[in-house]
């Protein structure tokens, strides 16, 4: 009987399992944490988009989240911190054809990153942006980062963070996005559409995606992950199309959650052609 | 009157270091985290937060901020603090280059670890070969109880009003900062009385507001040549002053390191490893098992390898009949460790003898004890007229 078992157990392939390097799993997430459920939007999103799985790569930074890009099974980045966005720029105006995606953490995109991510959405480079915002920097142990809400703890703020967090989608607005949206590792089937949708859009796309960090920012600020995805349910508020300045991240106020901004500014290899190339 | 406070805590490298930062009492610490450093960082947030560290503690977004903040602090006349480790280092290096361009005195802490590359969150101290050019003074230490030591020493060599120059205290990451050793804390007063002397000195270039200072404007011609002379001069009198406080640390303390290097079993020696970081505890067992077997063997650890001290190592070197030196870290385009090739260097001044290059612990790979018997063995063949293999890969 157990042997039928474990013989039946062996058989079940993941639907996903074509897209991932199996033979890296174990991955390293913790339990309770919610990069791979994002994670696997993504390669959800990569299926039904119905993009040329042979023309996709993924860039990922380093961070927990910047992991992604070591599992999946395509031509996969793993850069050095903060660099993402530009390795990804070299890869798209080399060769065009790409699909772009960039996989990466908040601190990774943000902080120390930063700088990038505005010129990435300026320029309006071809390439769609998932960031996993956990608020936190997961992988070195928890420390403050740019996204991280006023008065939380980490390691670096035992008494709570005196500065205020980025609003993400504002900035990828002010900074020339053509596609801005948030949601949270929770609300799955819309963030997966979402996912979807930039992909197959042209220009600059950025998917804020809340998601859990027991291990760092949850026990620092006595939540559990049960509590946060509580929190993802009661405190959120969809309200798709809603004026960016409204979506700063406050929990007792209620999170906005949404697509913000869908616009066709013209892409950098388009401005790029019509300014540099003589016909 | 000579302090021996005996307040010993077991503590790891990275909590030493915080200690140290603590107990000289800086103005500003700026930092970012990163594997193997964070502990350090944290545990100087934990100290403000507690109201013991009286600072400005500035959680940067990213080490190029962290030296520029660092930097920016010193230049207008505080004593600031910064600490990062491998990918960090190389994020700050156009910064790095300009404090030790503004003469600014500022210490911090380089938790060796391999550098971006190959990615690998590993010990190996490629991070501080790749800024060796940078102007900093580098001194790399081998435990817990050093690290505190050779922090609070470096205040006293960086802000010297002869010397004002950045130093860095380099110590392998993982070995040392995650590894838990008795250490004494001195007493908060006792480092006050050490650092003292400082306090007397002439005032030190920084920005004083309405004096119209300009930093770092356009370097001319000759301007530029006289300023790197200076720098340079600077770098090469840090030695003997550093060698002094060592002195002074050693009576005020009762530990002392030798300065700029230390010299173990190599008066009578014939032959000689030179080490740093870590690995030279390992070696010094070896070297005491090696003369049981009547190996005349001797080690040089290396702590200050910018400036390198060329003086000191010649007066060991000399005479001897063959040299190996341990490297943590390669030297692309030499086709050896880097440390080797700065000994080989020293041939100018000791003449030709057989030296052999060892790479070993590259990534957190173990320099065991087997290995380095196996490099003395090596080294004791060259010092025969036997053959012998000039470059070693370990293991
Ligand atoms: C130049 C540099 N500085 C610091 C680090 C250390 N480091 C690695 S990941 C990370 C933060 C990651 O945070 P985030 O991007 O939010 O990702 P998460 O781990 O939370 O998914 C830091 C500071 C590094 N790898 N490189
Ligand atoms: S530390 Fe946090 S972000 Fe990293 S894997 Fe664990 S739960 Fe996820």
């Amino acid at each position: 009987m157990a042997a039928d078992i474990q013989a039946s157990q062996s058989e079940i392939v993941h639907p996903l399992d074509h897209l991932i390097r199996t033979d890296r799993i174990p991955h390293i997430w913790c339990p309770g944490c919610g990069i791979g459920t994002v994670f696997s939007a993504c390669l959800k999103a990569m299926i039904s988009s119905r993009i040329d799985l042979e023309k996709t790569c993924m860039v990922s930074g380093i961070g927990c989240t910047g992991r992604a890009a070591g599992y999946l099974n395509l031509d996969s980045f793993h850069t050095t911190h903060g660099r993402a966005i530009p390795f990804a720029t070299g890869l798209k105006l080399a060769n065009p054809e790409l699909n772009v995606i960039v996989f990466s953490g908040d601190g990774d995109l943000f902080a120390i990153g930063g700088n990038h991510f505005i010129h990435g959405a300026r320029r309006n480079v071809d390439m769609t942006v998932i960031c996993v915002n956990n608020f936190i920097y997961g992988m070195t142990g928890g420390q403050v980062g740019a996204t991280t809400p006023v008065k939380a703890k980490t390691t670096t703020t035992p008494v709570g963070n005196p500065d205020a967090p980025f609003n993400l989608p504002l900035l990828a607005w002010a900074s020339g996005a053509n596609y801005v949206a948030r949601w949270t590792m929770l609300h799955i089937r819309k963030l997966t559409a979402c996912i979807e949708k930039a992909l197959t859009r042209k220009g600059f796309s950025f998917i804020e995606v809340l998601a859990p960090c027991p291990t760092n920012y949850g026990r620092k600020n006595k939540e559990n992950s049960l509590e946060t995805l509580r929190l993802y349910r009661d405190k959120t508020i969809i309200k798709n199309n809603v004026d960016p300045s409204e979506l700063d991240m406050d929990f007792e106020k209620g999170i906005i959650l949404g697509e913000f901004v869908s616009r066709e500014r013209p892409t950098c290899i388009e401005n790029y052609d019509r300014t540099c190339r003589i016909p | 009157m000579t302090a021996r406070s005996k307040n010993i805590k077991v503590i790891t490298g990275n909590t030493a270091a915080a200690y140290a930062v603590l107990r000289c009492r800086p103005d500003v610490v700026s930092a970012y985290p990163i594997t193997p450093q964070s502990e350090l960082v944290e545990q100087l947030a934990k100290f403000h937060a507690d109201g013991l560290l009286d600072c400005e503690y500035v959680a940067v977004e990213g080490e190029n901020s962290a030296q520029n903040v660092a930097c920016a602090a010193v230049m207008a006349g505080g004593r600031a603090f910064t600490a990062t480790s491998s990918y960090g280092l190389v994020y700050m290096y156009d910064t790095m280059l300009q404090t030790s361009g503004y003469r600014a005195p500022l210490v911090m802490v380089n938790v060796n670890r391999e550098p971006p590359g190959i990615h690998a969150v590993y010990s190996g101290q490629q991070d501080m070969i790749c800024t060796r050019d940078s102007g900093w003074i580098q001194i790399v230490v081998e435990n817990c109880q050093e690290i505190l030591d050779t922090i609070i020493m470096s205040y006293r060599l960086a802000e010297d009003y002869d010397i004002q120059l950045p130093v860095m205290v380099n110590y392998d990451g993982y070995y040392l900062s995650f590894l838990a050793e008795s250490v004494d804390i001195p007493e908060q007063e006792d480092v006050d009385r050490f650092l003292a002397p400082l306090k007397e000195q002439p005032q030190r270039m920084k920005l004083v507001a309405g004096a119209g200072t300009g930093c770092g404007s356009h370097g001319i011609g000759m301007g530029f040549v006289e300023y790197r002379k200076k720098h340079m001069a600077a770098m090469e009198r840090s030695k003997e002053l550093w060698d002094k406080i060592d002195q002074d640390f050693k009576n005020e303390f009762g530990r002392g390191y030798g300065g700029q290097i230390e010299s173990y079993r190599c008066d009578d020696a014939d032959i000689v490893l030179v080490a740093t970081g870590s690995a030279v505890g390992t070696a010094r067992t070896v070297i005491d098992a090696k003369r049981e077997q009547g190996i005349k063997v001797g080690l040089v650890k290396l702590r200050f390898f910018r400036p390198f001290p060329v003086e000191k190592l010649c007066h060991i070197l000399k005479g001897k009949k063959a040299i190996g030196v341990l490297d943590r870290s390669i030297c692309f385009g030499w086709n050896c460790g880097p440390v080797f090739q700065e000994v080989c260097a020293l041939t100018r001044h000791i003449g030709i003898m057989p030296m052999l290059s060892f790479i070993d612990g590259l990534a957190n790979m173990d320099i065991t004890k087997e290995h380095i018997s196996g490099m003395v063995d090596e080294i004791y063949k060259a010092s025969q007229n036997k053959p012998y293999q000039e470059l070693t890969w370990l293991p």
